[in-house]
């Protein structure tokens, strides 16, 4: 009986020691992802404005940091697994629906529709999701070193106000000037007879994803 | 003073504070078994004569003042972080003492689970016949008078409709529904879901374009042959439950297979009458091989098995010889 009493509390003392032990495990986990993704938006940033300086136009400006865009944005569907494993606070639905319209944007439209690469609109969603992440990433960063400084609490809590709306205004024109390259090329789409018994139209797929801008809440994490 | 002050504090609107002023405050229980007994007398009348017990008849009193809260839409916990009182629940046998405070919240406006099944399956019935009989707003005009319609889109259409109607009359004449109400936000959300599923396949199968089964007539009767035994064995499933039901009012009986061969699939699952309904749902997909359809059963297979694995636990839970053979809703596998 003795033993067995041992037995017990030797279990939970060693269950403890896995439980602090994971959560350090996730912390270090966790604080280097945010430190990685700092550090990539900050790349893309400098990226922009070098293209910018140097070159003095916005054209080709999406193609010069297509590449480091994509691998960042499509990195950023490791936070619906932190979500889903539990060591981040956050429902997975409300991560998803973010994570996957991002997505959405960066292959299904600028990537895939060459036309538009080099609107304007384009330019300024990106600037929008650059300054945006970099405050994110760098406040999850501090928070986790428990030294968050005043202005990136600011920053976060405050800029939205004004990011938010532009970017959504970014992302709408962008997908409104693909509209007609979409129509006339009848891409992504699936046209009647078919075995399936099914059809699709990324044209009006598109627009119902511009109508769906309006009821999203989740933009304000 | 032993007074059993029902104290209702709403936990979601702000109305409480009008509504606790004429709340009743019943006497204590030696006191209140008489005066509550008086009180059936009296207002029995008045409430939905489902029971006449302690409980229905103190929230039934609040009536009189404010007619908007009715039983249906109170809910009343003994503790703000517990689960609500059922309507069976006699004071007597609750954990309280001679001084009960009862947590009241408002459930929102309900319907009845009855008019929900209704208006989910009247829906679909209509709006597929719709699509069958080619509507002239529905399909473009270029169409008219090029094709006439194959013989499986004629089959898809009356086993759709028999699927609807058989379910309608068995909301009407079998089943027996045990919670009586839903929330009214629930009735939107299953119809828009029903109604919009129902349309985007019965566009698919009755378009001028559409394409027949790739294997041809037999996959249609393979298909046929499934849904149909399926959708008799969903019927018996529910009879059989009806009946278990109907000879013992209130205290739950494990259900077993009886003399109907397509009841005899209760020695491996809990809830066959699923099983079976995804089995129509699988023979017609097959019959009409249509993507949409597809979308519907996988989406039906996986609300149906979160049901019937609640199911399946809240037998484990209730009875301790439940049959260990039995799975929740596929056979050996779910």
């Amino acid at each position: 009986m003795a033993s067995s009493e041992e037995d017990g509390t030797v279990e939970e003392k060693e269950n403890n020691n896995k439980k602090r032990s994971k959560s350090a495990l996730a912390t270090a986990w966790l604080t280097f992802y945010n430190i990685a993704m700092t550090a990539g938006w900050l790349v893309l940033a400098i990226a922009m404005m070098r293209f910018y300086i140097q070159k003095g136009t916005h054209k080709g400006l999406y193609r010069s940091i297509a590449r480091t865009l994509k691998f960042f944005q499509t990195f950023a569907l490791v936070e619906v697994g932190h979500c889903a494993i539990g060591i981040v606070r956050t429902s997975v639905i409300v991560t998803g629906v973010q994570v996957c319209s991002r997505i959405f944007m960066v292959w299904f439209i600028t990537n895939s529709i060459r036309q538009i690469q080099n609107e304007e609109s384009v330019i300024l969603f990106l600037v929008v999701w650059t300054v945006t992440e970099i405050t994110r990433y760098s406040y999850y960063t501090f928070n986790l070193l428990h030294h968050l400084p005043y202005f990136i609490k600011w920053a976060r809590y405050n800029l939205f106000i004004v990011l938010y709306p532009l970017g959504v205004i970014g992302e709408l024109l962008t997908i409104y000037a693909a509209l007609p390259f979409v129509r006339r090329s009848g891409m992504y789409s699936m046209r009647l007879p078919n075995k399936y018994n099914v059809s699709f139209d990324y044209y009006y797929c598109l627009i119902v994803v511009m109508l769906s801008y309006i009821p999203r809440k989740e933009h304000f994490q | 003073m032993d007074v059993l002050a029902l104290e209702a504090k709403n936990v979601t609107t702000a109305e409480a504070e009008k509504k606790s002023a004429p709340r009743p405050k019943p006497k204590p229980p030696k006191k209140a078994k008489r005066t509550v007994f008086f009180e059936v007398e009296i207002v029995d009348l008045k409430t939905k004569e489902k029971l006449l017990l302690l409980d229905k008849v103190i929230r039934s009193l609040s009536i009189p003042t404010d007619p908007k809260w009715y039983p249906a839409r109170q809910s009343l916990r003994l503790d703000p972080k517990a689960k609500c009182l059922r309507d069976e629940d006699i004071l007597q046998t609750l954990p309280v003492g001679t001084t009960a405070s009862f947590y009241f919240s408002d459930l929102g406006p309900q319907v009845t689970w009855g008019t929900v099944f209704l208006t989910e399956c009247a829906g679909p019935l209509i709006i597929y016949l719709m699509f069958y009989f080619r509507l002239p707003f529905i399909y473009s005009p270029k169409y008219d008078f090029t094709s006439s319609k194959q013989w499986v889109v004629h089959l898809a259409c009356m086993c759709h409709s028999v699927h609807y109607v058989k379910r309608i009359l068995e909301t009407l004449f079998v089943h027996r529904i045990s919670h009586g109400t839903m929330p009214l936000r629930n009735i939107f959300k299953n119809c828009g879901y029903y109604w919009c599923t129902a349309a985007w396949m019965a566009y698919y199968i009755n378009h001028p374009l559409y394409t027949p089964p790739y294997y041809g007539q037999p996959q249609v009767n393979t298909g046929l042959y499934i849904f149909l035994v399926c959708q008799v064995g969903n019927f018996s499933i529910h009879v059989a439950l009806r009946n278990l039901k109907s000879q013992c009012a209130k205290a739950k009986k494990i259900p077993f297979p009886t003399k109907n061969p397509f009841t005899w699939i209760f020695w491996l699952v809990s809830c066959p009458n699923y099983t079976y309904e995804l089995g129509s749902w699988i023979g017609f997909t097959v019959m009409t091989q249509c993507v949409p359809v597809a979308f519907f059963t996988l989406v039906a297979f996986i609300q149906m098995t979160v049901w019937a694995k609640g199911k399946h636990r809240s037998y484990l839970k209730e009875f301790r010889d439940y049959p260990t053979l039995r799975s929740s809703i596929l056979p050996f596998i779910l």
